[in-house]
């Protein structure tokens, strides 16, 4: 955080129908609709951001996402963390205000392992959803689904983990809160946080460029994870692993697809990260334990399904 | 379950029911067979691409990267996104995605 980047703001995810997709993130995930726009995107918030959005959905001829989206502090942040890019050799595009709604401009670029990342300070302030920011009641009625508390994080799959982390690291100011090593001593999966959570992005070593794993919504307790899965279940959704525990950041998790084959995953609980934290570092020959704590068995589709 | 056609795995021999507007994929997981891989049953990984060599079948959206309109004429589709119109006899292909798998744990160094 110490250059500026505050947190995840926004994700924007394809689907091949859209009125299957807000279906989805809305009944079963339990976001809200804020708004649409001319291209037919529809803009999506957890209850508790503050932020207009903070899913986007746009239809498309193949899933996956376009781009993922930090808030930094201000503008003189965004100012210097785009100058720090170009310094570094990072090619940057200048994305206007209003391209998305009530967002102001956005600075994108790509990194090595094939992925769109965005900075920008401002976004309409629209407060909770559903609750007052003076005496607020511990959380609104006419929530749907898994009442999803947050956007949280994302897991991409891309080469060239060792540049990315270069620029998420030297540049950005996100920090390395966990690893898996090969037994070479390369880094094969990097979890990255610019706060104290244990990850708000996340890479694993991948061949093919630009894959996109999974887009991760926070839930508060195990009970709610289960409960997660029971809608799963009654709403016949698509279900890939869970409940269970990583090893890796010791979140209680369950993985599911949305109708067009995007990975999601609500979670709870898992560690913290300070600045001062050393990394944890779990060995690739334990990938098993440290993806799937319980089974410590991989299932093949964790690493292979992607959009 | 409605009238139901046949789904054969030329590949593998296995054959299994398929009940009105079920998709391929969803009527072989829920009996019990394994004969094609099942990933993200929404069209958009791939990972369940077979090749439909006898029958008709109608589909519902399927990515373009992993199948062209080009590859829909050759019968090249995804399991979780067909529903059969008359028996299939459908067969399994190559698996691109698999191979990169092993390489997850035993890339080269990037540094
Ligand atoms: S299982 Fe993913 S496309 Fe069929
Ligand atoms: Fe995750």
């Amino acid at each position: 955080m110490k250059k500026g980047v505050m947190r995840p703001g926004h994700v924007q995810i394809r689907v091949l129908d859209m009125d299957e997709a807000v279906k989805h993130y809305t009944d079963l995930l339990g976001l809200i609709e804020t708004d649409r726009d001319d291209q037919g995107r529809v803009y999506l918030k957890a209850w508790t951001e503050v932020d207009k959005f903070s899913v986007v959905l746009v239809q498309a001829d193949e899933p996956g996402c376009d781009f993922m989206g930090f808030k930094v502090v201000d503008e003189a942040a965004l100012n210097q963390l785009e100058k720090d890019l170009v310094d570094y050799g990072v090619e940057v595009e200048q994305v206007p205000a209003e391209e998305l709604k009530d967002c102001g401009r956005r600075v994108r670029f790509t990194v090595p392992s094939g992925h769109a990342f965005e900075l920008y300070a401002d976004k309409k302030y629209t407060g909770k959803w559903g609750v007052s920011s003076v005496n607020p009641e511990a959380w609104p009625r006419g929530l749907q689904g898994m009442k999803a508390v947050r956007f949280d994080h994302c897991l991409f799959y891309g080469p060239e983990l060792a540049a990315v982390y270069d620029i998420f690291v030297n540049v950005l100011g996100f920090h390395l809160a966990e690893q898996v090593l090969d037994p070479e001593g390369t880094r094969v999966a990097q979890f990255l946080t610019v706060s104290m959570k244990e990850h708000d992005v996340a890479f694993i070593h991948h061949e093919e460029k630009g894959k996109f794993h999974h887009a991760s919504f926070y839930l508060d307790t195990w009970e709610a994870v289960l409960r997660a899965a029971d809608l799963i279940s009654m709403t016949d959704t698509s279900i890939d692993i869970g409940p269970t525990r990583h090893g890796l950041t010791h979140g209680q998790t369950i993985y599911f697809f949305d109708p067009s084959g995007n990975r999601n995953e609500v979670f709870c609980g898992g560690d913290y990260h300070y600045p001062d934290h050393k990394p944890v570092t779990w060995k690739a020959e334990d990938l098993g334990k440290a993806i799937f704590y319980h089974d410590r068995v991989l299932n093949e589709r964790f690493l292979t399904v992607l959009t | 379950m409605g009238r139901g056609f046949q789904v054969t795995n030329r590949t593998t021999g296995d054959s299994f029911a398929c009940g009105d507007g079920q998709s391929v994929l969803k009527a072989m997981e829920q009996q019990g067979f394994k004969c094609v891989p099942v990933g993200c049953r929404g069209g958009g990984c791939g990972y369940c691409k077979i090749k439909v060599v006898e029958g008709d079948f109608e589909c519902g959206k399927m990515s373009k990267a992993h199948v062209p309109p080009e590859a829909i004429e050759q019968g090249e589709v995804l399991a979780c996104r067909i529903y059969p119109l008359t028996d299939l006899i459908i067969e399994c292909l190559p698996q691109p995605a698999a191979g990169l798998a092993s390489k997850q744990t035993t890339t080269k160094a990037l540094r």
